[in-house]
């Protein structure tokens, strides 16, 4: 009986080494453990031992039972092992084909500008203002140190709707608007961005319709200095540290005095190039001293009160900063040309 | 103005100072210099020729053949093509080795044969523009003065050895449109003085007062007329090198009388006219508004009809000139004329502008009287020309002039203290700093403790206030040397409105979930003005458009972005989508300022997805467009008074568009675009909206508070509802809702039929109904109970049934 035993044990255990699948591990164990099995009919015939061998038969059978329980387990372990490994095997996939594509609009280019140019003056503790597009020739004009009939109107040919009303020609009405607001009292200081209107041909570098940001301060002891400083610390962050910034005396009728503000130009350096026209330095906005009369006109002692406003073309910049040819791409909104202006920055 | 380097030398030693030094120093201290042109640029071996002989080329009708001495031990063969060369003519040759402008090479060649040695020039080709050509040699070649030396550098001989200063002027700084000007201009920023020309002369005994009458009834007009008689002159070309400064200058010389004034026009700033005085028919000159419908031929031989608003010069009855503006065709100088009458007047800027503008005649000669010209050169400037008569027209000139004078020359007085200057400009200028300026400026200066008074010169119209003082220090003391400092005094807080940030929040957003922002132009055509407008308003016309195109403001943006889809599918770009946010404009009466409302519309075309590999692809629908507005309500807290409600407008797909509704109002509209106006514009299906942005960033929404979040367990029923095809999602979503309360949390359709397998006029809708209670564990029959109740209402009021 104990050698049944043995050789029932050696039966099954290369039984199961040999076994391929769980199926077959699974005949295996029913075959030697179950209830029909060898090892149970040996155990029946156990009736006929005695007493003492018994025990000894009972623990021997036992002993074997394990050793191929044991032996079933391992191999069942393997085995699956296996097919998970032969399952993910077959799940492999080429991982450079392309992503499932994620729908991502951008910013056109000049809003981009704009709230970038926003965001640093915000920093300096201006307010975004803004104002009406259709405006009275009062806030446009007059109250801007312009009359009627002064030569200046000139240099701004504009759309108007009736004798008084038109299309506004700078956002410096909105300057009016708000030193009004305040009622003589300062200080103001405030940003001004939105669309401008003149009439121009549409070409490459006009356009009837632009956007313009103008700022503004108001306060009790404003220099001209300190639209230097301020100006340098726009152009330098806008443009690079590297930009060197000029201040050349101009002419607008609502500042006095006058300035325009030149960057040295990225391209060539500031030796010279086709872009700053050979002379080391690219316009980029005007600026001055708010002309006494306009201070004046809004409620405002110009004895008391001094003030500095400045004024720039977002287009402009968006051609110097991205090397845009032609303006009229702004308006076009061809897709191919607003994708380019995705990436953050 | 175009500065001529040379020229300049005349009135200010620029020793040391190059013209590219002096365009530098220019610009820094007040006046852009846009450029500076070297004339003779990439131009070399052009030398004076004389034309020995000229036959007939044996085999070309339009060559002639010449032998031309050009200084060298023999004459060369030159073919030359310009129908004006004659024997005996001096000319520029270009001779072989030499180049032209673009780099053009004279090489030695054949002309049908006959061997050619160089090239005989016309002013063109040596690169001056053709419209400041003498009329003559418009057609052919140039030709010198007999007197020209064989062999010299005819570029020289031409004043092309020179460099011209374009500067770009602003209103303010008229006083630079003339040489003097700049001279005093120049003289300021170098420090040096300014020589004035020569104006001197040997008068004859006559009396120029004896041969005409001044009489000015337009005084506020034309408060100074002058006029000077020189008698016997010579009409002839004026001397080369008046010529050719004329030339650089842009302006195209005729004979020496006109010459003359226009040469003084460049000199002094004051437009000059010459009338032939024997034409004039008269003794008289009378100055006075035209009458209404007055007809008057100009020396461009143009009738022009004037207005009272328009200034002429007459001989006591029939215009003679427009003032300031043209010269009539009556009493134009001719190669006849023999005694001239000389004009120089102070006419007024606005009445000048008003005929220039009326007759579109701008001149140097009315730009000049526009800015406004300096009344102490009227006088001196008649002198000088009448001193260049005589030298260059062997004219007489008559003693004196004729004279009405109603003219009172102020010169403006102002002052400023060192504490003011300082203050504005943030400098710590001294007041010898200060005074030195305005020496340099030549203008009159006292200085009393503090203060600086300063009496400008008249020919500095545009200093009148203690502001343009300051400028004036500013400038030319530079504005390298002001220092750089930050405003000072009580903070402000820098931030954006509410508004501006919600604003740029529903950009983000728009983009986040793949629109493209497009700008667009608010003005528009009459037809595109009114399309989609979520109000009807009269349209706002422009006065005077550009084009009917760009006359109306719009009222409405979905037209300019359809537009914008046109333009991308145009060019392989179909599936697309793009919004935009900006002002649409409602009419409020004639003479008030319309109503900008902000409006925010987008579009959408093609395909929405598209993965192709993956195999997926869809084409974008109501849902979509629907989906992204209810993400935007739902991040702006606005998702609870959203309505979505079936409507008709205009333009679009009947059956697929809706109102939007918040919070009780009509704002806006989403849907598909009507498929005759998807075709015509070659789109794909497109699905758009466009609201008013203004009433939803201004809408209140609930402030943020933090709900608890459910301890006890939900339980989910699903239903399917059978309805009548009519019968609307949302209805039956508001009565399940409303009779599910309180327990009843969420809503969710989960499916759509209405296929073959329904009744004739039916369709089935899935609900999923979710219950909860928060403060227990709900049981079975608990939510029976309220579900039973919810598909009772549901049969009531919609007659909807379980679908078996």
């Amino acid at each position: 009986m104990q050698e049944r035993l043995k050789e029932l044990q050696e039966e099954a255990i290369q039984k199961i080494e040999q076994s391929a699948s769980l199926k077959e591990l699974n005949d295996i164990r029913v075959a030697y453990l179950g209830k029909k099995g060898p090892i149970t009919e040996v155990l029946r015939g156990m009736g006929k031992l005695s007493a003492e061998e018994r025990p000894v038969m009972g623990a021997l059978v036992n002993e074997v039972r394990e050793a191929i329980a044991v032996k079933i387990e391992a191999k069942q372990k393997a085995l699956e092992e296996a097919a998970v490994l032969e399952k993910l095997a077959s799940e492999s996939i080429d991982v450079t084909l392309p992503g499932s594509p994620v729908k991502v609009g951008n910013h056109h280019p000049l809003t981009r500008i704009i709230e970038e140019i926003e965001d640093l003056f915000i920093g300096m503790g201006y307010q975004v203002a803004e104002g009406p597009e259709v405006e009275q020739d009062y806030y446009n004009f007059e109250a801007l140190n312009l009359p009627k009939g002064h030569p200046a109107r000139d240099m701004q040919d504009s759309f108007y709707i009736t004798e008084e009303i038109l299309l506004r020609t700078h956002t410096s009405p909105v300057q009016a608007r708000t030193m009004e607001k305040h009622q003589g009292k300062g200080p103001i200081k405030i940003i001004c961005p939105g669309k401008v209107y003149r009439r121009d041909n549409d070409d490459a570098t006009h356009s009837h319709q632009f956007m313009q940001i103008e700022g503004l301060v108001v306060g009790e002891n404003i220099r001209m200095s300190d639209l230097k400083g301020t100006l340098e610390v726009f152009a330098k962050k806008m443009f690079g540290d590297d930009r060197e910034i000029r201040l050349r005396p101009s002419f607008f009728p609502f500042t006095e005095p006058s300035v325009e503000m030149d960057i040295s130009c990225k391209i060539c350096g500031g030796h010279g190039c086709s872009v700053c026209k050979k002379t080391g330095w690219i316009e980029i906005l005007g600026a001055g001293m708010v002309h006494p009369n306009v201070l004046e006109m809004a409620g405002y002692d110009s004895k008391k009160y001094t003030g500095f406003a400045f004024g720039m073309g977002p287009e402009r910049i968006a051609m110097l900063k991205y090397g845009v040819d032609d303006i009229r791409h702004f308006y076009t909104n061809d897709v191919r040309f607003l994708k380019q202006f995705s990436k953050h920055e | 103005m175009f500065v001529s380097y040379k020229w300049l030398q005349d009135y200010i030693d620029l020793t040391g100072v190059t013209a590219t030094e002096l365009a530098e120093k220019i610009t820094k201290s007040g006046i852009e210099v846009e450029g500076v042109e070297i004339l003779n640029d990439g131009i070399k071996g052009v030398v004076v020729g004389h034309v020995l002989e000229r036959e007939q080329h044996p085999n070309a009708d339009k060559l002639s053949k010449c032998l031309v001495d050009v200084g060298e031990e023999q004459p060369v063969q030159i073919i030359c093509g310009a129908p004006n060369v004659a024997k005996g003519q001096k000319v520029a040759v270009a001779t072989v080795g030499a180049v032209l402008p673009g780099n053009f090479k004279i090489k030695r060649a054949k002309l049908r044969g006959e061997e050619s040695n160089g090239m005989i020039c016309s002013l063109t080709e040596l690169g001056m523009e053709g419209k400041v050509v003498p009329k003559e040699y418009s057609e052919g070649i140039f030709v010198f003065p007999a007197e020209a030396e064989v062999g010299v550098d005819a570029l020289a001989l031409l004043n092309r050895d020179d460099e011209v200063l374009e500067l770009s002027l602003t209103p303010n700084r008229a006083d630079c449109l003339s040489m003097l000007g700049v001279a005093y201009e120049v003289a300021a920023i170098l420090g040096r003085e300014v020589k004035l020309p020569e104006t001197d002369l040997q008068s004859s005994t006559e009396k120029a007062a004896d041969y005409v009458k001044i009489v000015v009834d337009a005084k506020e007009d034309n408060p100074l007329y002058v006029a000077k008689i020189i008698k016997n002159v010579e009409i002839a070309p004026s001397p080369l090198w008046m010529q050719t400064r004329l030339m650089s200058a842009g302006i195209r010389p005729h004979n020496n009388v006109v010459d003359i004034t226009n040469y003084i026009l460049l000199e002094y700033g004051q437009p000059l006219h010459a009338f032939d005085y024997d034409r004039l028919g008269s003794k008289e000159i009378l100055v006075r508004r035209a009458n209404d419908g007055e007809k008057f031929v100009t020396l461009d031989d143009t009738e022009r009809t004037l207005t009272s608003e328009h200034l002429v010069i007459t001989n006591g009855t029939v215009p003679v000139a427009l003032a300031g503006v043209m010269g009539g065709a009556n009493s134009e100088v001719t190669p006849d004329t023999t005694t001239v009458l000389l004009e120089s007047a102070y006419f007024i800027g606005g009445t000048v502008r008003k005929a220039s503008k009326d007759h579109g005649l701008r001149s140097e000669a009315s730009a000049r009287f526009e800015k406004g010209v300096d009344p102490n050169r009227v006088r001196v400037a008649g002198e000088r020309a009448a001193y260049l008569m005589a030298k260059y027209a062997n004219g007489e000139v008559l003693e004196g002039a004729a004279e009405a004078d109603t003219l009172s020359v102020e010169p403006a007085v102002v002052s400023i203290t060192l504490e003011k200057i300082n203050r504005v400009l943030g400098t710590d200028l001294g007041m010898k700093d200060v005074k030195e300026i305005f020496d340099r400026l030549q203008f009159t200066v006292i200085v009393e403790q503090g203060t600086i008074t300063v009496t400008a010169p008249t020919r500095r119209g545009d200093i009148k206030i203690e502001e343009d003082l300051l400028e004036e220090v500013a400038r030319l003391y530079g504005y390298d040397n002001i220092p750089k400092t930050l405003p000072i005094g009580s903070s402000t807080p820098g931030r954006l409105s509410e508004y501006q940030k919600k604003r740029r929040f529903v950009r983000q957003y728009l983009e986040g979930v793949g629109l493209y922002q497009a700008v667009t132009y608010s003005l528009t055509s009459e037809e595109k003005a009114t399309q989609f407008a979520l109000e009807k308003r009269e349209t706002i016309r422009l006065a005077m458009p550009m084009s009917e195109e760009r006359s109306i403001l719009r009222l409405s943006i979905m037209p300019q972005l359809l537009e914008v889809l046109k333009y991308n599918s145009a060019r392989q770009n179909d599936s697309l989508g793009v919004y935009e946010t900006g002002a649409v404009f409602l009419a409020n009466g004639e003479d008030l300022l319309p109503v900008e409302k902000e409006h925010l519309a987008g579009a959408i075309t093609g395909l929405w997805h598209s993965h192709s590999w993956q195999g997926e692809k869809k084409a974008v629908d109501f849902f979509v467009v629907k989906g992204i507005l209810e993400g935007m309500f739902a991040k702006l807290g606005l998702a609870e008074g959203v309505q979505y409600v079936q409507a008709k407008v205009e333009g679009m797909h009947p059956g697929r568009t809706a109102e939007i509704i918040l919070n009780g109002e009509k704002i806006g509209f989403v849907g598909q675009v009507h498929p005759s106006v998807q075709k015509e514009l070659d789109l794909k299906d497109t699905y758009v909206f466009e609201l008013s942005l203004k009433a939803v960033l201004e809408a209140d929404a609930p402030v943020l508070q933090y709900e608890a979040i459910p301890r006890f367990p939900s339980i989910t029923r699903d239903i399917a509802l059978v309805v009548n095809k009519e019968t609307v999602s949302g209805t039956l979503k508001e009565i399940i809702l409303s009779s599910g309360a309180p327990l009843l949390k969420e809503v969710q359709v989960f499916d759509l039929y209405e296929g073959d397998r329904m009744e004739e006029g039916k369709k089935s809708i899935a609900f999923s109904l979710k219950y909860v209670d928060p403060e227990r564990t709900l049981t079975d029959e608990e939510v029976t109970k309220v579900h039973d109740r919810v598909l009772e209402a549901l049969k009531e009021q919609a007659g909807a049934v379980l679908r078996g």
